[in-house]
């Protein structure tokens, strides 16, 4: 089908129509495209996700790729990778093209498999990446995410062994010895809760470990979730050194602070956890300077019986997918190529997804965008949302723009802000 | 009247001293011949355990009986709790059975916040995780006032693992509310990095107990529990016990009037020498009879009892 966006501002810049048709941005007028009125409109390179827990194989009760990939559409999501800590773990070439065929079924976003670094994520043996990496799911990132690569010689293996397929090791940064029991950010909220605290330098640590190991081997590193001030100041010096590190933040990170566990509702429990005001205003400082690359959402579903319990009891996590470009938009405001850059290119970049991120105002580019009203806003309601899990800590909270539609290749899979098939 | 007592911070000056003052007519009264008032007929108090506490179970239980209150016991031993039923199951079902006010020990910090979500009545928290137990600074402070007399300008040395004590949060938050200066004194390693600026400004910090005791007024030693040694928090109980133990020789160094508080279970020995323990500055055995009191205090003004 052929679509034309009447009035489209691509990344707020003056209106045009826009014509998709065969999976591309087409340079010229098409017959009998179907009108979409894009009046006041954003156009926005498709977004992609770096950073997705689908749940799928294991924990069909809190998200399934199926519900996952409504969510990331209607999020303005054309593509996710989607992490290896599922059950079984995503460590063989079966269990990767399990996932990206499932991708494939729902149609809704491109759904790229990342795969475990070590078997079972036990991080004691190295899984097999070159199998994976050569399976219909092409995996380029892998991760054991949910889990710190700690051992140090494992870890600097890892990121020799992918450079025979240009992958890069994703890296949770967290240095298990200094965070055993840990429940939230260690400072004085945690010292007024008795919770057992994170303290940043298990984070801090461990990606300068990483960067000097990327740096001796030459390889790529990708350091998820990155949540404190002092991280990032490792980052930016490593960047300054021409170590090949990227970056992400989390939007929570960006806009959510550890003083949100006062009344300890574990809706606000994620890892890493909420930091303090300071480290919030450094990571916003560093997206906008391009010390951290990537805006990934961790997106996180539990069941509600992992959430609706004692803090401590609770599992880790929130969901993203859905509010990721709104709290964006609500912290950077309207800046429209910062958005594209951090939340699209840049992601697409580090994932080797071609075809993701591309310029919209070039004919024969693949047509896979987002539409968005930045003048819209809305109420983040728990039981609105697509996911098949409830944990937002956002309920509640109006948040400015709206996902009007989203295209991949050429399809809409969401139009009037509902998933188009 | 506050309705819950979750933590230390929900009492202000006054709302304290109201309660340490009911304990007090609570304490004349239960004296006399007639051990049973009737304050709470007719209202359910229910004890919902977690974890074994057999001593501050029972005083709450005879706390609530001293007021005719109806009490329930809620352990986790042999009941739907240690089945793996959730909190809030556990919670809706109190509901139902008209629970007036939850009494909840509990090993995860902040469980009585979640629980009042849940449930109607009040909720008293009676130690949760290593957060807090207020009641157990509520006794400790009618302990140091019938003892000296006054808890404003009051010096007192909470000494030990202050990181992992619910206990001392507590104290230091009813006790610097109430007037007294708290200096807390550890290693290094069981003193949270910010424990001023997380709990009162006014609190202190010293490594030394030996510069901290001349100055006290109360010297309040902590449970101290052998475990913490193997994640490398001390030493050796050896070491821990010269350092930061209060044994004779550091008693002669506290003034005339100055009191040793210990919130029990002790280990002799350990961070309290047995001299120390049983000498007449120490407040132990008080401080479980004022428990009762003061509990009795907590329920009848949370339930409005008549
Ligand atoms: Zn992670």
């Amino acid at each position: 089908m052929a679509y034309l966006l009447k009035g489209v501002s691509i990344l707020g810049a003056a209106p045009v129509d826009l014509y998709i048709e065969k999976g591309v941005i087409s340079g010229k007028p098409v017959d009998g495209a179907t009108v979409v009125d894009a009046t006041g409109l954003i156009a926005l390179p498709g977004l992609v996700d770096v950073h997705t827990h689908l749940r799928e194989p294991g924990r069909e009760d809190a998200e399934t790729v199926e519900t996952g990939s409504r969510a990331a559409a209607l999020g303005g999501y054309t593509a996710v990778c989607a992490m290896a800590n599922t059950s079984p773990v995503a460590d063989t070439a079966g269990v990767v093209e399990q996932v990206w065929r499932l991708g494939r079924e729902a149609g809704l976003v491109d759904v790229q498999p990342i795969g475990a670094v070590t078997v079972g994520l036990a991080g004691k043996q190295m899984a097999e990446l070159g199998a994976m990496a050569t399976s219909a799911a092409n995996v380029r990132i892998f991760s054991d995410d949910g889990f710190c690569v700690a051992d140090p010689k494992l870890m600097r293996r890892a990121l020799e062994y992918v450079k025979a397929f240009d992958g890069v090791i994703a890296q949770h940064a967290e240095e298990p010895r200094l965070t055993e029991g840990a429940q939230m950010h260690e400072g004085e909220v945690s010292t007024r809760l008795g919770l057992t605290g994170w303290p940043a330098v298990a984070e801090e640590a461990i990606i300068a470990r990483d960067v000097l190991l990327a740096e001796h081997v030459g390889s790529r590193l990708h350091v998820c979730h990155v949540s404190t001030a002092g991280s990032v100041e490792v980052l930016r010096q490593a960047k300054a050194r021409g170590v090949r590190v990227t970056a992400e933040v989390t939007p929570h990170h960006l806009l959510l602070t550890d003083e949100l566990a006062a009344g300890y509702d574990p809706v606000f429990k994620v890892n890493p956890p909420l930091r303090t005001a300071s480290d919030v205003a450094a990571l916003r400082q560093a997206v906008l300077d391009g010390v951290i690359d990537v805006v990934a959402t961790d997106h996180a579903p539990h069941a509600v019986q992992d959430k609706e319990c004692e803090w401590s009891y609770a599992r880790p996590g929130m969901l993203g997918l859905e509010t990721a470009l709104p709290i964006v938009l609500s912290v950077f405001g309207p800046q429209w190529d910062l958005i594209a850059d951090r939340m699209s290119i840049a992601p697409a970049r580090i994932a080797g997804l071609d075809g993701h991120g591309g310029d919209l105002t070039q004919a024969g580019t693949p047509a896979n965008l987002t539409l968005v009203d930045p003048a819209a806003s809305w109420v983040v309601d728990p039981a609105g949302l697509a996911s098949r899990s409830r944990n937002t800590p956002y309920a509640g909270m109006t948040l400015p723009g709206r996902i009007v539609a989203t295209f991949l290749r050429g399809e809409a899979t969401v139009l009037d802000g509902k998933v188009a098939k | 009247m506050i309705k819950h007592l979750r933590s230390a911070a929900d009492l202000d000056a006054a709302t304290a001293t109201l309660i340490l003052d009911t304990a007090a007519e609570m304490a004349a009264l239960s004296g006399r011949e007639v051990k049973k008032l009737p304050a709470l007929r007719g209202r359910t108090v229910v004890n919902l355990f977690y974890e074994d506490s057999t001593r501050t179970r029972i005083s709450f239980e005879a706390a609530a009986k001293r007021l005719s209150a109806d009490v329930i016991n809620f352990s986790a031993k042999g009941s739907s709790v240690s089945k793996g039923e959730s909190l809030k199951d556990t919670a809706l079902t109190l509901q139902a059975m008209g629970a007036d006010a939850v009494v909840i020990r509990h090993p995860a910090s902040g469980a009585p916040h979640r629980l009042a979500n849940w449930v109607e009545g009040s909720v008293v928290n009676a130690g949760d995780g290593t957060h807090e137990h207020p009641t157990q600074a509520l006794l400790d402070a009618y302990t140091m006032r019938s003892r000296l007399g006054r808890l404003d300008g009051l010096r007192v040395a909470i000494v030990g693992d202050v990181l992992h004590s619910r206990v001392a949060r507590s104290n230091v938050l009813l006790l610097t509310t109430l007037g007294a200066q708290v200096t807390v004194v550890g290693p290094p390693t069981l003193i949270p990095l910010n424990v001023a600026a997380a709990l009162s400004a006014s609190t202190k910090v010293s490594y030394d107990l030996d510069s901290v005791i001349p100055d006290s007024d109360v010297v309040m030693m902590l449970r101290v529990q052998t475990e913490r040694m193997q994640d490398s928090y001390f030493p050796s109980s050896r070491e821990y016990s010269r350092r930061y133990g209060l044994d004779l020789r550091r008693m002669k160094q506290m003034q005339e009037h100055a009191i040793v508080m210990h919130p029990g279970p002790m280990n002799r020995g350990m961070e309290i020498a047995p001299e120390v323990a049983d000498s007449p500055r120490s407040t132990i055995v008080e401080q479980v009879a004022n428990g009762v009191s003061v509990r009795m205090a907590v329920l009848y003004l949370l339930l409005g009892g008549k």
